[in-house]
């Protein structure tokens, strides 16, 4: 009794209180030095990472020839040899990696809520464990188990399956290991979603109403965790489409290989794609928080 | 407050009053969570169309008993029958309850609208019926004009209020209420509560109410029953429990007590503070407690008094004064305020009994 009545009520109920506007700042002299602190604060940081992104801007735009400024690096792009290749897998594998995340974690992380709170600690360690692992040991580790395939079964439908993952075309591998990367950014992203509802109750009112589970899972979980959903989604993509190290060691081209490989042959291209996949990815990020917004924030 | 209450009946609220009431009956129910047996072999009976507050402290077992009978808990043994259907093994999405839960539980992706008809969605109602419907319960709950707010555009009553009428809307035949106003502040709680209890008589559903707040259960309950550490400790009338509580578990959880040490003699008769009184039920003679109501005690001034004022709180029209005997008894008397002016702490009183204690222990049991 005592654990059902505190489990399901209580921090929720403490959770659904509306703490009421932050209290705002004192006035005086006090004030004036948090907001100096705060206008230094603000333009180291901006200058850390603004100032590497302006000189790549800067290098990219001047002409060599003429001393002006050009945007051929620019138009360029997109008719350059490999990148709609590189960039529509990248994209490709992407997408899957977040679709392969989602199915694996969202049911995942639901469960362990409604179901075994026990082992909430457990999955969070595995979920975390990609991010102490080095990447090289992962690679070194995938390598061998891919070279069983010759080396073991050569001939079986084993071995065919362990080709047909690693087809240059569209190398399935790479989206089971970018899952495994995946998992801190998007188990912490779906995580703290999940902490911020009362999944419980929620689940718990929709059965109450009728709903089976799939519908529960479909009408209220997803919609109450949407937000959490669209971050997991969002960081597992800018994982993908940033990627080098495993692409590049299981000798597979992608997009980030191949800003690398033609950064010799064309540096003022290569930095223009890295400019502009920055772009890319901060667009994501203001759509993201764009789609959260259309969802009115105000307390009552 | 609402145009249901003086205006014709909408449809969906005839629809509700005119379905035959489900009593709902737990036999032998036990439930225990590793070591600790939440709720051990209790049998309790919740008649149709009746409204019943099931009280008790916290971990008493009623939150899981109510729990039991929307389906959420699966009892270890025992039945659960709703108008005479076993359902103790039926999944809650088919168990045909509303409920309304302690914590917000409006789904914040949808409408007040949205949310009462959510059911109705679920139950593949037309899209026509729905909104009418759920237009109808949120004019039953007073809400008529908040159909397209989100909940997190509604206070904390609002939100309670749309989560009731939510509960209604799929017209069921129990309606639970788990410590829905518990919250909120002070003014809505007793606001709600009894708009709660007009809806209740208007709809006729049988409710089960479970809350620790026995004011609460007293003024809204047609019988109120007291759980303690998952058993069934008395189930009666607001008015019974209040003047003939079973046990002195009762006696103290519902209303204050003051306990009297007393003697009972072998005629049948008790020794009180000086007086003597007869006796109801059987108790053994000798040393006994005697339960006494702040009511059922006057305390008059005496420079020879044995006890003697210690705390005076005013609350309006009357004013509880207790007093203190010498063998360091305490006994609360409430006095009206008018006629309490010389009752100051620290003035020598008489105390004397005005009525049967509500409840005579005996001396070891209290």
């Amino acid at each position: 009794m005592t654990a059902v009545d505190t489990a399901a009520g209580l921090p929720a109920a403490a959770a659904a209180v509306d703490p009421g506007p932050a209290p705002t700042g004192r006035r005086g002299p006090r004030r004036a030095g948090v907001r100096v602190a705060r206008a230094v604060l603000f333009t180291v940081l901006g200058a850390y990472f603004l100032v590497p992104i302006a000189a790549s801007v800067a290098f990219t735009v001047r002409d060599r020839g003429t001393g002006g400024l050009t945007a051929r690096w620019y138009t360029g792009i997109p008719s350059a040899d490999g990148f709609a290749e590189t960039f529509g897998r990248s994209l490709t594998l992407g997408l899957l990696t977040v679709a392969g995340t989602l199915l694996l974690l969202l049911p995942t992380v639901v469960l362990v809520t409604l179901r075994l709170p026990r082992v909430r600690r457990v999955v969070e360690f595995l979920c975390l464990l990609p991010l102490v692992l080095p990447p090289i040991a992962l690679v070194v580790g995938v390598r061998s188990v891919l070279s069983w395939a010759p080396d073991h079964f050569y001939g079986t439908p084993l071995a065919d399956a362990f080709f047909a993952l690693q087809e240059p075309d569209l190398p399935w591998i790479l989206v089971l290991v970018y899952v495994v990367l995946a998992l801190p950014f998007a188990h912490r992203a779906l995580d703290a979603g999940v902490r911020a509802v009362d999944l419980g109750t929620l689940t718990e009112a929709a059965r109450n109403l009728g709903a089976s589970w799939p519908r529960v899972l479909v009408t209220v979980v997803v919609p109450a965790l949407r937000t959490a959903v669209l971050n997991a989604a969002f960081l597992t993509l800018a994982l993908v489409l940033g990627e080098f190290t495993i692409a590049s060691l299981l000798g597979f081209r992608t997009f980030p290989t191949w800003i690398v490989e033609i950064s010799g042959a064309s540096p003022q291209l290569s930095v223009s794609v890295s400019v502009l996949s920055l772009l890319l990815t901060w667009g994501l990020l203001v759509l993201i928080s764009a789609l959260d917004r259309r969802r009115p924030r105000t307390t009552a | 407050m609402t145009a249901a209450v003086a205006g014709t009946p909408t449809a969906t609220v005839a629809e509700l009053r005119d379905r035959p009431p489900a009593d709902v009956v737990l036999s032998g129910v036990t439930r225990t969570y590793g070591s600790t047996t939440a709720l051990d072999a209790l049998d309790l009976h919740v008649a149709g169309g009746e409204f019943l507050a099931v009280l008790g402290p916290s971990g008493c077992g009623k939150t899981t008993a109510l729990r039991a009978i929307a389906g959420f808990e699966v009892p270890d043994a025992g039945t659960i029958t709703v108008g005479g259907r076993d359902v103790t093994t039926v999944p809650p999405s088919k168990r045909d309850m509303g409920m309304v839960f302690q914590a917000y539980s409006l789904f914040p992706n949808l409408t007040a609208a949205d949310n009462v008809a959510y059911g109705l969605a679920v139950r593949r109602r037309g899209r026509t019926e729905r909104r009418r419907r759920a237009a109808e319960l949120l004019e039953l709950v007073g809400l008529a004009d908040r159909g397209d707010r989100y909940p997190h555009q509604l206070s904390g009553g609002q939100q309670q209020r749309v989560a009731l009428a939510r509960a209604l809307a799929v017209a069921p035949q129990v309606l639970l209420l788990d410590e829905p106003l518990s919250a909120l502040d002070a003014q809505v709680r007793v606001q709600l509560r009894d708009e709660i209890r007009r809806i209740q008589l208007e709809l006729g559903t049988t409710t089960v109410f479970v809350t620790h707040d026995q004011a609460e259960a007293l003024s809204v309950a047609d019988r109120v029953a007291v759980l303690r550490a998952g058993r069934l400790e008395q189930v009666a009338s607001p008015d019974e429990l209040y003047s003939r509580p079973a046990t002195a578990f009762v006696a103290r959880f519902v209303g204050t007590t003051s306990a009297v040490p007393a003697q009972l003699r072998a005629d049948g008769q008790v020794d009180l503070l000086g007086t003597t009184r007869p006796v109801a039920g059987p108790v053994p003679v000798g040393d006994v407690v005697a339960l006494l109501r702040p009511e059922q005690v006057v305390l008059r001034p005496d420079a020879g008094g044995r006890g003697r004022v210690v705390t005076r709180t005013f609350s309006g029209g009357t004013t509880r004064v207790t007093a203190v005997l010498p063998d360091g008894t305490e006994v609360a008397a409430d006095v009206v305020s008018t006629e309490s002016t010389e009752l100051v702490p620290g003035t020598a009183v008489e105390v004397a009994p005005t009525a049967r204690p509500v409840l005579l222990v005996p001396a070891g049991d209290a």
